[in-house]
């Protein structure tokens, strides 16, 4: 035992060593993601066949994928970092992982809105973080505002999911930006005050919490809600059905939106290979790919939305400038903790 | 002992001497290499931090505490009881499906908890079948009825409890087939019925055993991150987490670990010392066959019950859950890339467990010929990892091997103008490394509760034989360990196969495990997808644990030599 756990150790480290140590010298571009959708592997097998570039993914949560190109200082492999929320995107920038590139084909594609200043980072899709309600117990006229979900006559109504949610903390933020940080506050406590439970499970829990009548507004992003309507659970699509949408703050700043974006990071050992593929994602087809893997918007004009998107027609979007949601989002959580939102 | 042997024959003495500073030496370095990512995560303690200790006092750390705590002491009373009375069932009585129980007793260990939460979650929640099931039968609203909620403290205690329950059962009940017959038959003819004999001599012969099993399920369960992230109740790690990776405040996150180490030190060291000067060997080596009694009636039924609840509710019914789910609405891309997955898990797997068990090995042996102080806390400290949180062991490795690569990298720049990349921090190497930090505490347990029951006579008497250390160890300890060694290396099988979240921070590209996979659609919130690779590592799991269960049975000296002498109560 003794002579073969010292003969295992450099055995194995050579092995391993060996065979997943990366070669600076192909072609090909290695993509740090957050995100994970069965669909992407489509987008990046397209990149790959008119490219000829091949896409290494590391696929990971946000903030440990930061920590780990962080750690991993010049000598990182990572090329680009993916990741779906604008406030990961402001922290990844503050850290100082991304560098700024000038590219013709982004700026000319990619709103204003969804371009860093200094092409540090590009958002590819957004997502809309919306009210949901049960068709048979609320009159969508009485809540137009994310300020109605603190409104004492829904006490004890909400559904809405942990404050160590990222989705929460920009959608706080955003009620900073707004508001103050003391009408922030207030807001919050009034939204703890109304909670039907204590914040349980993931978005689409909320949602599934309004289809069975465990409460009778809860807020998610948009697309947890598609996901239930998809054909091939009739179960889910039952209980979807029961819950209608609401984009909120029509009538005022816009409904909350969120980004899923890239950017090149410093010392890409691929650096050109990371620009072509950022490009390659602003393209029609890729946008499509991109968007509808998640039942998301597209930032690209003219690029097909997924059907039921389409149905809900256009609706007005909080154009707050995205870093915002990030700077305010340390304050964010301070507040969540002294509300006692769990 | 050995100085006997070595007065006699001076020469020796040196050679023997050089040996055994080898022998602790080696201790201390293996120990050092393991405990260094714990370390450094531990040196950020001295750096300071702006006002954040005191958001976190004001805010949220006295429920960090009172969470941790109930869940330690229920969690750690539950696998006691579960476990200790199920093994000594198991071992000492005769009922309906014994045979049967032995093994399936062990089956819970395959789940993960975030695989049992899961499976639980879609199932009792408000909006999952059964209440709404009950909802439609009793035409009940929302505000009729009591129903547990599962996504809480308690719900999360209960599952914690019926998957980590096997880690007790399991020593205590190779420690019961370890006790001498001799022994428990003193025991009996002093007048001692089943209940004393159990209380008053198996119990206290078994403690070192049991009590390395229930501290093996508090290190487990104070890291704990799946099941309660997902149920969203605030632990000390989960604090951790959401300190280091939400609020970017690195050092307050390795205070905080820091805090829950010093917790682990003061219940290890309370154990210590109530234990004392005692120590427990085995002074026989006559084995035979246990006598056991012969359950009838309501007592059988009873302990058929006691034994099948755990299996019932700790494997099967999330098992079938799962199986309904993979069914329905399962993983798409099951099929030839699942076979890619379960392969990396495998691979991974069983290198770190034959890493860690050996390392093992050598530091309790270690420790056995030189306990002293030194030798001593450089083990327990190697075997803190196991009480980390895996995300902030990953961290403190991609910290030193970080750095190490930026060197080696820079070095090999100047002088031949090339970059290697990240050799250290980018392979699969760095992954089995950060296995044996977090689990060498699982491997050397199980080993030096073993180890501790041979007597030192032993030792004594291969060496009065002119056998070396080592030689003792290949020779003697070795075949009578055969059985732990298994064990261990299962154990930690097990767990590498049921880590996430190091695993998600430290992988290589392109690299996924099962863990990993059912992680990424669970976080995405398809449970349903997710089914078919939790099931997957269940599945897995299951034959290392059978393994296992047959191994135990054949480690006891002298079983199946001597004509069964059956009592009957």
């Amino acid at each position: 035992m003794f002579t073969h756990s010292r003969l295992v150790l450099p055995f194995a480290a050579l092995l391993t060593g060996a065979a997943f140590a990366t070669n600076a010298s192909a072609e090909e571009v290695n993509l740090y993601s957050a995100r994970h959708y069965d669909s992407d592997q489509a987008l990046y097998d397209a990149f790959t066949e008119e490219t000829g570039i091949e896409v290494n993914i590391l696929e990971g949560d946000s903030d440990q994928l930061i920590e780990r190109i962080l750690r991993e200082g010049a000598a990182s492999p990572a090329d680009v970092m993916m990741t779906v929320d604008a406030g990961r995107l402001w922290r990844a920038e503050q850290e100082g992982i991304f560098e700024g590139i000038e590219s013709e084909v982004l700026n000319e594609r990619l709103p204003e809105a969804m371009r860093h200043p200094e092409g540090k980072w590009f958002g590819f899709s957004q997502r809309a973080r919306v009210i949901f309600y049960n068709r048979d117990a609320i009159d969508p006229s009485e809540i137009t505002r994310y300020e109605d979900l603190a409104d004492p006559k829904f006490e004890g109504q909400v559904c809405i999911r942990s404050s160590n949610n990222i989705y929460n903390q920009s959608l706080l933020a955003s009620m900073i930006a707004h508001h103050g940080e003391e009408g922030a506050q207030e807001w919050a406590q009034g939204v703890v005050d109304n909670m039907a439970r204590q914040p349980q499970g993931g978005d689409t829990d909320q949602i599934r919490g309004v289809a069975s009548g465990e409460c009778d507004l809860a807020v998610a992003n948009h697309y947890y809600y598609v996901r239930l309507l998809e054909p091939d659970n009739e179960a889910d699509r039952e209980a979807a059905e029961k819950v209608g949408i609401i984009f909120p703050n029509q009538d005022g700043r816009g409904t909350h939106i969120n980004v899923g974006g890239a950017g090149v990071v410093k010392d890409a050992p691929h650096h050109d290979n990371a620009v072509r593929f950022l490009e390659f994602l602003a393209s029609d087809d890729a946008q499509e790919i991109f968007a509808a893997g998640n039942n998301e918007f597209p930032v690209v004009e003219g690029v097909e939305k997924a059907e039921v998107l389409e149905s809900w027609g256009d609706f007005k979007r909080d154009e707050l400038n995205i870093s915002i949601l990030g700077e305010n989002n340390p304050e964010a959580v301070r507040i969540f903790d002294r509300v006692g939102w769990r | 002992m050995a100085r006997s042997a070595a007065l006699r024959r001076p020469s020796l003495t040196r050679r023997l001497s050089l040996r055994f500073n080898a022998w602790s030496a080696l201790t201390i370095v293996i120990a050092m290499i393991v405990a260094l990512p714990v370390i450094t995560v531990l040196a950020h303690i001295f750096m300071p931090t702006d006002g954040i200790w005191q958001h976190l006092a004001s805010t949220v750390l006295g429920r960090y505490l009172s969470n941790t705590l109930f869940l330690v002491v229920t969690v750690g009373m539950g696998t006691f009881v579960i476990g200790t009375g199920t093994a000594w069932l198991v071992v000492m009585c005769r009922f309906p499906g014994r045979r049967l129980f032995e093994w399936a007793l062990l089956l819970p260990l395959a789940v993960p908890t975030y695989v049992i939460a899961y499976a639980y979650t879609d199932f009792l929640q408000y909006a999952g079948p059964l209440q709404s099931w009950l909802r439609a039968v009793f035409e009940w609203g929302r505000d009729d009825y009591y129903f547990p909620n599962i996504r809480s403290l308690g719900g999360a205690a209960t599952l914690i409890t019926l998957v980590l329950y096997p880690y007790v059962y399991m020593l205590a009940r190779v420690a019961f087939l370890e006790q001498s017959v001799c022994v428990l038959d003193v025991g009996r003819t002093l007048g001692r019925g089943p209940w004393r004999l159990f209380s008053s001599v198996a119990l206290p012969l078994a403690r070192p055993a049991i009590v390395g099993g229930v501290s093996l399920v508090l290190m487990e369960t104070l890291n704990e991150f799946g099941a309660v992230q997902y149920f969203g109740v605030d632990t000390f790690t989960t604090g951790i987490y959401r300190t280091w990776f939400g609020m970017g405040e690195q050092v307050a996150a390795a205070q905080l670990a820091a805090c829950l180490l010093a917790f682990i030190i003061v219940l290890v060291l309370l154990e210590r010392w109530s234990r004392g000067k005692r120590r427990y060997f085995h002074t026989s080596s006559r084995y035979q066959q246990l006598p056991e009694y012969q359950l009838d009636g309501w007592r059988s039924l009873a302990a058929f019950s006691a034994c099948s609840l755990p299996i019932l509710i700790g494997f099967l019914i999330p098992s079938g859950l799962l199986g309904h789910l993979a069914v329905r609405q399962g993983d798409r891309l099951f099929g030839t890339q699942f076979l890619e997955f379960a392969a990396n898990s495998l691979v991974l797997a069983t290198v770190a467990a034959a890493v860690a068990v050996g390392l093992a090995l050598i530091l309790s042996y270690g420790v056995r010929l030189h306990p002293g102080p030194v030798t001593r806390s450089a083990t327990r400290i190697a075997a803190m990892g196991y009480a980390v949180p895996g995300s902030v062991v990953a961290v403190g490795i991609l910290i030193p091997f970080a750095w190490l690569d930026d060197q080696l990298n820079s070095f090999l720049r100047e002088h031949y103008g090339i970059i290697a990349g990240l050799v250290f921090s980018g392979s699969a190497f760095i992954l089995v490394y950060a296995y044996v930090v977090r689990f060498l505490a699982v491997s050397f347990n199980t080993l030096e509760a073993s180890l501790g029951k041979v007597t030192p006579s032993m030792d004594a008497a291969s060496r009065t034989l002119g056998q070396t250390p080592g030689g003792t160890l290949r020779r003697v300890h070795t075949p009578i360990m055969r059985g732990s060694l298994l064990a261990a290396g299962i154990l930690v099988f097990v767990d590498v196969m049921k880590e996430l979240p190091a695993t998600i921070i430290l992988r290589p590209f392109n690299f996924d495990t099962l863990a990993v996979r059912a992680h990424n659609l669970a976080a995405d919130e398809r449970l349903a997808e997710a089914s078919t690779a939790s099931l997957t590592i269940v599945a897995v799991g299951i034959i290392p644990v059978i393994l296992l269960s047959v191994a135990m049975r054949r480690s006891r000296p002298g079983s199946g030599q001597v004509e069964r002498k059956d009592k009957h109560l």
